[in-house]
């Protein structure tokens, strides 16, 4: 953890009040029900009559403590509050009173300590912080996100500042030597698309920040556009000045509306303060950003597809040429990923030795990656490239769900691949991750436990790429929904020992020959379950049997006596009659007449209706 | 029905929504996404009059417009109910049963098949990719047709399910 405190920080923590609460107002807080806790807040401030000011946040990627609180008066730790309850107002100016009298028992931890008070632990005490470093989030949750003031006091913009002071050849030599690499999939040396870029000799030029995070399971990049947005704008000025660009676009999906809220405001903030436009800092550089809404295509992450989204076509080309040669209405262009950018604009405020303390020696720096699914603690964890899975799933996130195993963990998105549990010890790094057959992507991590399926698993994100798939070549289009028709077919019951063969192969075809990276990733899910998970195929094919209970034709439908109440509501739905029972006495599912549609277990209100 | 009579008055100026339209971008081909996604904010889908217009208006076959339209998860080209209840299909939600809510919550307003809007147009009920809030899986985002108002709720069961969208269907029908 390198979250120093030094002066600005704490004006910045306390306001100038001299007491803040803080408040996270980003999707994830909003789902959680932050809205009302700000009502409650504000109405206790005011009948305790205490002078505190209300600060809008970001997320601090902490997801399981959501909605939470800090509060933080001159004199007393600032402390935070997790899973504050939206609709317990009385609890919640408790804790506000309770707060202001010294009393800081409830909170889950403390920015920091202050002699004489007794609190508790600090922030980076906790395990799910202890082995964080928070370079580039180092903001989300400590400033708010519309203030372009309170990003310039914690050294925003002073990276562009250090950087139009360089001669561009020397910026991206900078960032040659932090080993920077795309943070968006594929990984590509930030310094060698920039330089390729710098050298095509162009009136016009154009660097795009790629915002459209499709990835299922992966949101870091919207929780850093939510909750420190001018860090990316920043960055993506920076990549402008670096090749020679005049025009920035931003492309973010309508999916995540504040996010594309929050970055047009920055952009407009930034115009307004001179970072933008004319002459900017007194340079002869012209530079301005628009903002795109994608109207939402998961190929769009696919910088060929995204460049026609925006000239308003559709489907990804044959490269090369590339877009640093040839992009954007023709002119070179530059696609950056969200966390990319943020990680320039770091590295200039900071310098590239504070970044490359983090790392591999490919790869340098931290990564945001986002752990979902079967733990205890799901949220947006920032670690050195080359830390191990099992430090972020065991250590950080808190291991697997009550009562639950993990078995394997999906890495990067649907084009990514599942390792198992006994490879956790693998180092989350490019190379390593494509060695074992999974992709760093964006950096999602899906964690899964026993209770679910491999092949369903491997049937879930074939049929994610057949939908996304923008059809334009053969192996994409047909082989992928080859291979989802037999995997669907192996869930039913219906698979034969030939097809793990054909799965294979058809993977591989698919791989060697697609256009662009979504054709070229699809098959990982499925070649990596094969690969790692054969028996539960085999289970499927040769005992007709779903060890997860989760292939719908391969489980038996029961009632609990226990729970059932016999109103009769699955019996009037069954499709084959297959339920009996008299009114209010529990009933009972005939298993040779069902057809194991599911049909009850979805109808039922008592919730009685179980698989075995 | 109200909302029928709705659209026939905002019908009258159709012609006049579509030349602003044209006047504001330009006959320009690369503007058909932002020009879509104003006529969606208008009518909450893509109507194929509105289309046929916009085609003839600024010279692009009526055949690609379809080709971009049909493309992008944004665009619908079916009139949709006053809250689009959409259910997310992302891995993480998939895993933790985001499928049983969704045919919960189709059950409870008595959608069949291909059939994603109830007949009153109160209710859309759909599965959508990912929000983003995959740490309060199962998710649901409800958007009202104008998109104005938009609400998340997670950590969804199927009996909420079905309880959620009973409470927005009867709050479309207050306010319809």
């Amino acid at each position: 953890m390198s979250l120093k405190i030094d002066e600005k920080t704490r004006k910045i923590i306390y306001g100038p009040k001299g007491f803040r609460i803080r408040i996270p107002i980003a999707s994830c807080s909003l789902a959680a029900g932050v809205n009302s806790v700000r009502d409650a807040v504000v109405n206790a401030i005011e009948s305790l009559g205490v002078e505190a000011e209300i600060y809008r946040v970001g997320c601090m990627g902490q997801c399981f403590i959501d909605p939470w609180i800090e509060i933080a008066k001159e004199g007393l730790p600032p402390a935070i509050y997790g899973n504050v309850d939206p609709n317990n107002a009385s609890k919640i100016k408790e804790i506000i009173q309770n707060y202001v009298n010294g009393d800081l028992s409830e909170a889950m931890a403390v920015r920091f300590k202050v002699d004489g008070v007794k609190s508790p632990q600090e922030l980076t005490e906790l395990d799910p912080w202890k082995y964080q470093v928070r370079f580039v989030s180092r903001n989300c949750g400590l400033i708010d996100p519309e203030s372009i003031e309170d990003y310039i006091a914690t050294g925003g913009y002073s990276g562009l500042k250090r950087a139009l002071e360089m001669k561009r050849e020397e910026v991206i030599e900078e960032i040659k030597r932090s080993k920077l690499r795309g943070r968006g999939g594929a990984g590509f040396p930030t310094w060698l698309k920039w330089n390729l870029c710098y050298q095509q000799k162009s009136d016009v030029k154009y660097v795009i920040c790629n915002g459209d995070e499709g990835d299922p399971g992966a949101f870091m990049n919207r929780l850093l556009s939510e909750s420190d947005p001018h860090r990316v704008v920043e960055g993506l000025i920076i990549a402008g000045y670096a090749v020679g660009a005049t025009n920035g676009v931003i492309f973010v999906r309508a999916e995540k509306p504040l996010m594309a809220e929050r970055l047009a405001k920055a952009v407009q903030q930034a115009r307004e303060k001179g970072f933008l436009g004319k002459n900017i800092l007194g340079t002869d550089f012209n530079f301005d950003i628009v903002t795109y809404r994608s109207a939402g295509a998961f190929v769009c992450g696919e910088e060929t597809a995204l460049i026609a989204a925006i000239e308003g076509r559709s489907r990804s080309r044959q490269r090369p040429p590339y877009p640093a040669v040839k992009g954007l209405w023709g002119k070179p262009t530059i696609l950056n990923n969200v966390e990319t950018l943020a990680h320039v604009a770091t590295i200039f405020q900071f310098g590239v030795e504070e970044f490359l303390k983090y790392g591999t020696e490919r790869t340098g720096g931290t990564k945001m990656f986002c752990v979902t699914g079967s733990v205890k603690r799901t949220g947006v964890y920032e670690v050195p490239i080359g830390t191990t899975i099992r430090r972020l799933i065991y250590d950080l996130a808190g291991g697997a769900k009550e009562g639950k195993n993990i078995k394997a963990v999906q890495a990067g998105g649907p084009s990514g691949g599942c390792i198992p549990v006994e490879l956790f010890d693998v180092q989350l790094d490019f190379e390593t991750l494509q060695q074992y057959g999974a992709i760093m992507g964006s950096g999602g991590l899906v964690v899964i436990d026993d209770s679910m399926c491999m092949v369903d698993v491997a049937h879930f994100f074939t049929g994610f790429t057949l939908a996304e798939s923008c059809g334009k070549c053969l192996p994409c289009r047909v082989g992928v929904k080859l291979l989802n028709q037999i995997l669907g077919k192996i869930k039913e019951g219906e698979g034969k020992i030939e097809d793990l063969e054909t799965l294979q192969e058809i993977g591989e075809s698919i791989m060697k020959t697609s256009l662009c990276a979504l054709g070229g990733t699809a098959p990982n899910p499925v070649i990596s379950t094969l690969k790692y998970f054969k028996h539960e195929y085999l289970e499927h094919i040769e005992r007709k049997h779903c060890p997860a209970k989760v292939c719908q034709k391969l489980v038996t439908y029961v009632i609990n006596p226990g729970i059932c109440n016999g109103c009769g509501t699955c019996l009037r739905s069954c499709p084959a009659g297959a339920i009996e029972g008299k009114p209010r006495d529990a009933h009972k599912i005939i298993a040779e007449k069902c057809l194991r549609c599911g049909q009850c277990m979805i109808v039922c209100p008592a919730g009685a209706v179980g698989k075995v | 029905m109200e909302c029928e009579f709705e659209r026939s008055r905002e019908r009258l100026d159709d012609d006049t929504f579509v030349s602003e339209l044209v006047k504001k971008y330009g006959k320009d081909r690369s503007m058909l996404i932002p020009m879509l996604q104003e006529v969606m904010l208008r009518y909450h889908y893509l109507p194929r009059d509105i289309l046929e217009t916009l085609s003839e208006k600024i010279e692009v076959p009526i055949a690609e417009i379809i080709n971009v339209a049909t493309f992008y998860h944004q665009f619908r080209l079916e009139p949709v109910g006053r809250y689009i209840v959409s259910i997310c299909f992302g891995t993480a939600c998939y895993l933790l049963g985001s499928a049983i809510v969704y045919e919960a919550m189709r059950d409870a307003m008595g959608l069949k098949g291909d059939k994603h809007t109830t007949d009153d147009l109160a209710i859309t009920i759909e599965p959508a990719r990912c929000f983003g809030c995959c740490s309060l899986a199962p998710v649901a985002m409800v958007t009202s047709a104008d998109g104005k108002e938009r609400y998340v709720h997670g950590k969804l069961t199927p009996s909420e399910g079905r309880k959620l969208v009973r409470k927005y269907r009867a709050q479309a029908l207050k306010e319809m």
